[in-house]
């Protein structure tokens, strides 16, 4: 028997992985998959808690509508975020965080 | 409905130039003088029939304030619509020659047209706001007028000077009407008149409201101490000094005290002062004419003068002296500027009187003109003048003799100046190439000459100003005519006497040909005081405002930004670092340190 418990954990190492891919990859898109990844561990542990936390015998639609949303975001965000990678490799020749520092003071 | 083609025709003619004609100079001009012909012929229709209820509109309301818009035809109005029309078409015909070959003759007519309709406006007004609205176009098309020669330095000094100097009596204007308003609650001369009475306002108010009132006064009508702007406005041409500064304009201040009568009648205290600045403008102005040497600027002066003695009758309660005066001398100084316009013509724009001499014989018609109004001015037995300055004279004797014997040396004076001006221009030998070769001017400047004349002639006898005006008869004492007619005599003999067959002026009193110093006691004080002020705050300026407010508050802000750029340290990851930071932050207060 899957429990909650499975799902959350899951739920985590995924988070986790997409974090630490944040933090300590350099290339801009594998970031930006990561990035995707974390989300997606958002979504897994809203869809389990709404499976878990039955109303009237039905699953809560709260989360899964709060699902929905991320989905939704999380397109518009790649459509909006990959254009902007495209625009900065055409300008920088370069998709390399570290080479991408002209705000630096 | 007449009344309103009165005061829209010259309007009209304004626009109609500026708009479409502007570049033909004589169609101009003759739309210009066809306007205030039709005006003419208006205010004559106007004045035979019976008087109406004035049309009123409403132009600004505001809940239950309503300025209303309305012509006012009475007595008085009628017979100063019939001045103001009649000398406004005679000198339009005069301008139509001395203007002949002006490059500007458009601009000149329409500033003329928009001055006639200021002026009718002033006229017809009912209430104060509107006469204050066209008290102020008067003010722009004068300064219009006076800088019509702008390309020369003293004309547009002079146009900025007159308007400037009337902006501080106008000011007062303005602070008068808001008083009588708080005072009585209405705008209009009769609703204002008749509500004063029961206003319960105290005397110290209405001696305020009288006397701010009478500052617009003091201003348009060139009285001390605001007269310095009328002897620098004669750089304008000469037509319109005729016009503007002699008869209509400056009147309109003792038009617009003899409107609000009312209000100085309830006020003592405000008689007097009237009656004093009237004086002081009378004799000050007077004297100083004495020792001038420019034709136009010697009449300015006097007119200078004949306007304190109408304030003077003003203050002295005598609105009827004053408003006699007023249209007898619209006449005669209308005539004399004329002529002196001739003169300047002829003598090929020279205005220097010792330059001329002789005149007699080179311009006859101008000679026998100007010696018509000159008589009429200095008070001839028998000249309109004459009878208008005695019925002052009465007042002023009313009121207090000390103002009849200043009133008199006024005269006196006035007979002094006005035949040194005479017997320097016009009798004795040419002191110069110009005066040998001057000429009679063309026959469209003659002929308002003669036209003006005769009403200068006859305007006093009392069948001929009845129909128009009614002219009180008070009893004259022996005392006042013997000394009218004395001055007159005796300033008319010291001025041949003095003058005859001199080639220099030989009294020369240097604080009277310096007009008492006044504008240089303006420049001294009055310019000090204000580039002593400007000073101050052009420190405050520089180092308060910009140095502190200003480059203080930019100083902080680029401070605080200086600081906060060492957080920009350029890494993607460090951010996100920071940031997840941020959100454990939240989530710990969030989650543990709820309450």
């Amino acid at each position: 028997m899957i429990t909650l418990n499975d799902y959350l954990l899951v739920s985590g190492l995924l988070f986790s992985i997409g974090f630490a891919g944040v933090m300590l990859r350099r290339n801009i898109i594998v970031i930006f998959m990561c990035l995707e990844l974390m989300l997606a561990a958002a979504n897994l542990s809203l869809v389990a808690f709404s499976r878990f936390n039955l109303v009237d015998g039905l699953p809560n639609y709260n989360g899964q509508m709060l699902v929905f949303f991320i989905i939704t975001v999380a397109a518009a965000e790649v459509a909006v975020g990959l254009a902007i990678i495209v625009a900065l490799y055409r300008r920088k020749q370069t998709t390399h965080v570290d080479d991408i520092n002209s705000m630096k003071f | 409905m007449i009344a309103w083609i009165i005061l829209l025709a010259p309007l009209v003619s304004a626009a109609i130039i500026l708009l479409v004609t502007g570049k033909s100079r004589s169609i101009s001009a003759m739309i210009s003088v066809a306007a205030v012909a039709v005006a003419f012929v208006a205010s004559c229709i106007l004045f035979g029939q019976a008087e109406t209820e004035p049309m009123m509109i409403a132009w600004a309301t505001a809940g239950a304030f309503s300025i209303e818009i309305g012509l006012l035809v009475d007595p008085l109005s009628k017979v100063m619509l019939l001045v103001v029309t009649l000398i406004g078409l005679l000198v339009h015909l005069y301008s139509l020659g001395y203007m002949k070959e002006d490059d500007g003759k458009s601009r000149y007519f329409a500033s003329l047209s928009l001055f006639m309709f200021s002026m009718l406006g002033i006229v017809l007004a009912d209430n104060f706001l509107m006469m204050f609205i066209f008290w102020e176009l008067v003010g722009v098309s004068s300064y219009l007028l006076i800088g019509h020669w702008f390309s020369r330095e003293a004309a547009a000094q002079a146009s900025k000077k007159a308007f400037i100097v009337n902006r501080i009596g106008d000011f007062g204007f303005l602070l008068g009407i808001l008083l009588v308003w708080t005072l009585t609650g209405a705008l209009g001369f009769g609703a204002a008149a008749a509500a004063l009475g029961e206003s319960g306002a105290s005397a110290g108010m209405l001696t305020a409201a009288a006397l701010l009132i009478f500052c617009g006064a003091v201003g348009k009508s060139a009285q001390f101490p605001l007269h310095v702007w009328l002897p620098d406005a004669m750089e304008g041409p000469t037509p319109v000094s005729a016009l503007i500064h002699a008869a209509t304009m400056v009147a309109a201040g003792v038009y617009m005290l003899v409107r609000a009568s009312f209000l100085i009648e309830a006020s003592p205290d405000a008689q007097d002062v009237i009656a004093i600045i009237g004086a002081v403008t009378a004799l000050g102005a007077a004297l100083i004419a004495t020792q001038q040497n420019d034709i136009k600027r010697i009449l300015a002066y006097s007119t200078l003068s004949q306007l304190g003695l109408m304030v003077l009758a003003v203050g002295a309660l005598s609105a009827n002296a004053a408003m006699f005066h007023l249209i007898t001398h619209a006449f005669f100084k209308a005539l004399l500027f004329l002529g002196a316009g001739s003169v300047i013509v002829g003598m090929h724009h020279e205005q220097d009187i010792w330059k001329m001499g002789g005149l007699k014989n080179k311009m006859p018609l101008t000679f026998m003109t100007f010696l018509v109004g000159t008589l009429a001015l200095t008070g001839m037995p028998y000249l309109s003048g004459f009878f208008s300055k005695d019925l002052i004279l009465v007042a002023a004797f009313a009121k207090d003799p000390v103002y009849f014997w200043v009133a008199a040396t006024a005269s006196l004076l006035t007979a002094f100046y006005m035949f040194r001006l005479f017997v320097v221009a016009f009798m004795g030998k040419p002191r110069s190439q110009a005066a040998k070769t001057a000429h009679e001017s063309p026959k469209i400047m003659t002929l308002p000459l003669v036209l003006l004349a005769i009403p200068s002639l006859a305007l006093g006898w009392d069948f001929v100003i009845a129909p128009f005006y009614k002219v009180a008869h008070p009893e004259i004492p022996t005392l006042v005519i013997g000394s009218a007619i004395g001055a007159f005599s005796l300033g008319t003999a010291i001025a041949f006497l003095l003058y005859r067959g001199r080639d220099k002026d030989p009294v020369l009193i240097p604080a009277l040909a310096n007009k008492f110093y006044v504008d240089e006691i303006y420049d001294g004080v009055v310019k000090r005081l204000n580039d002593g002020l400007a000073t101050v705050l052009a420190f405050f300026d520089r180092w308060v405002l910009d140095g502190v407010v200003v480059k203080g508050s930019s100083a902080v802000t680029w401070g605080f930004g200086y600081v906060l750029r060492f957080l920009q340290v350029g890494n993607l990851q460090a951010y996100s670092f920071i940031f997840g930071l941020g959100v454990v932050g939240v989530l710990y207060f969030v989650i543990f340190r709820h309450p």
